[in-house]
């Protein structure tokens, strides 16, 4: 199991992705914005989300855990 | 008689109208949102009003809110800062309805420049040269395919909706662009809900150099000569100078002749800058004009000596410039750093709470901050918290007393740049004045 985790403090601007949606590696599952930057948050591996911790507007801590893929 | 302004921002540029209003005996007006209760610039106005939640479209971008402030206050004009509203042609466009001075260009020329295409027409009309590009947006990979042959490689493909640092990305040939444009026009789509893209030629090993402008209305138009503002992470400004270590007095002269041209021919009034791309050959490219006061304006101030906010004012105020063009010269040079709360290595933003902050002081450094010692940096706003601008009587002295004032800059409880700005000025490439646009990339991402 791979934890999707925040590169930054931030709220979750978008998410891009469904729990139960087949990611491939490197596709974006969430966007974070803070302090006028958009940051793309993507998978490492391909997989399925299995859960998204987050909901849009949330905020969340550098080294939160946003999402976990199968 | 401007007896009364209001400021339509915050941060150190708020406080920095401020400071100038008081000394030109100016009544000042802030306008806060919640998340900057405590923030200096507030207490430092002779009024402050609480205008809504953080979101700036709720606070600093709610144009009725602050409206009806502006009336409430009974200001007789308003500054809108950098950022925000300041290039925003419909604000202008209600404070001119309204009888409230818009401190800036009128209306209609925010507008003109505002819009990529419209502004590349009026350069190229006012006889400035353009980076070559398309001027519309680009419908498939096919025609993007054409044009990029045409312009010729290699070729930045930009996003029309695209901030931030997503939807741009330079290609050097057919291959790279077919999958750019796809993937670009994808992400734009999905994200901004406009595919648009558009080309433009990459000039390489580019430098940044604008030329500031005042402009009067009555027809006298200024340069204040140029700043250098190559060193940029995330196409984002990192450190500004004056003047520029690269271009000849030659083209100095010819860039400010240029600058002053298309100011006139458009009408221009107020401060404004204009940005140019410069090749190695020195040949200038007009890449965008900023229809407002810039955040670098320290550095233009610390070599001519002119307080560039007082003119503001007193060309808003319908007063003819007095500074004359062959009156003005560059003394010594100036250095700005751009104090940044964010990892000095990923860049990412770094929000939180300021435990202590200790500014350097000394005759050669200027500060100019946001925040305070035991201060929350909310992730609302640009990561930007302050400017530390120092002078010299030539280069290599600025150099040196930026680096003595960085050395002793004290900022703990959450990350900022200054690691980076540091290393960035030890650099051989800098010390010889070798700045291009990929600096970062190329001298500091690579060597660290």
């Amino acid at each position: 199991m791979q934890e999707i985790k925040a590169t930054m403090a931030g709220s979750v601007w978008k998410i891009v992705v469904a729990e139960g949606e087949k990611v491939e590696g490197d596709q974006d599952i969430v966007i974070l914005e803070s302090m006028k930057m958009e940051i793309p948050i993507g998978a490492e591996e391909a997989g399925t989300v299995k859960e998204l911790k987050v909901a849009e507007g949330d905020f969340v801590n550098e080294g939160d855990v946003i999402a976990t893929i199968e | 008689m401007i007896k009364k302004v209001l400021i339509a921002n915050r941060g150190e540029i708020a406080a920095r109208v401020i400071r100038t209003c008081k000394k030109l005996h100016i009544q000042t007006v802030a306008i806060y949102s919640e998340a900057d209760q405590h923030a200096p610039f507030v207490k430092q106005a002779d009024e402050s009003y609480l205008i809504g939640p953080p979101r700036v479209n709720e606070s600093y971008l709610n144009v009725d809110k602050i409206l009806a402030v502006a009336r409430q206050a009974n200001v007789d004009a308003i500054h809108p800062g950098y950022g925000f509203l300041s290039e925003n042609g419909s604000f202008a466009e209600r404070c001119e309805q309204e009888g409230i001075i818009f401190i800036g260009p009128t209306s209609d020329v925010i507008k003109t420049m505002g819009d990529k295409v419209s502004a590349r027409k009026a350069m190229q009309q006012a006889g400035v040269p353009i980076v070559p590009g398309t001027y519309d947006a680009v419908s498939s990979s096919d025609e993007a395919v054409q044009k990029a042959n045409e312009i010729g490689y290699p070729i930045m493909v930009k996003a029309a909706a695209g901030g931030g640092g997503i939807g741009m990305e330079v290609v050097a040939n057919d291959t790279q662009l077919i999958k750019a444009f796809s993937g670009n026009a994808k992400r734009a789509q999905a994200f901004f809900g406009d595919g648009a893209i558009f080309l433009e030629k990459k000039i390489e090993n580019a430098r940044h150099i604008e030329i500031q402008l005042l402009a009067d209305t009555k027809g006298n138009a200024i340069h204040l000569f140029e700043r250098e503002c190559s060193i940029q992470r995330r196409n984002q400004k990192v450190i500004e100078e004056a003047p520029s270590p690269f271009i000849s007095e030659k083209t100095r002269q010819k860039m400010g002749e240029a600058a002053v041209t298309a100011a006139k021919t458009l009408g221009y009034t107020n401060a404004g800058t204009i940005e140019f791309l410069v090749d190695e050959d020195e040949n200038f490219y007009f890449l965008e004009m900023n229809t407002r006061i810039q955040v670098e304006h320290p550095v233009t101030e610390e070599i001519t000596g002119v307080d560039i906010v007082a003119e503001q004012l007193r060309i808003a105020n319908g007063d003819a410039l007095q500074l004359k063009q062959d009156e003005l010269a560059i003394n010594g040079h100036a250095i700005e750093a751009r104090i940044y709360a964010e990892d000095p290595e990923t860049f990412f933003p770094s929000p939180g709470h300021i435990t202590s902050l200790h500014l350097p002081e000394g005759d050669y450094v200027r500060n100019e901050v946001a925040v305070t010692s035991d201060f929350d940096v909310t992730p609302f706003y640009d990561p930007m918290i302050g400017k530390l601008i120092v002078w010299g009587k030539d280069r290599n002295e600025a150099i040196a007393r930026l680096h003595a004032a960085l050395a002793t800059y004290e900022l703990k409880g959450i990350k900022t740049n200054i690691p980076m700005l540091l290393k960035i000025i030890d650099l051989q490439p800098y010390k010889t004045g070798n700045t291009t646009t990929s600096f970062i990339e190329k001298h500091y991402l690579n060597h660290n």
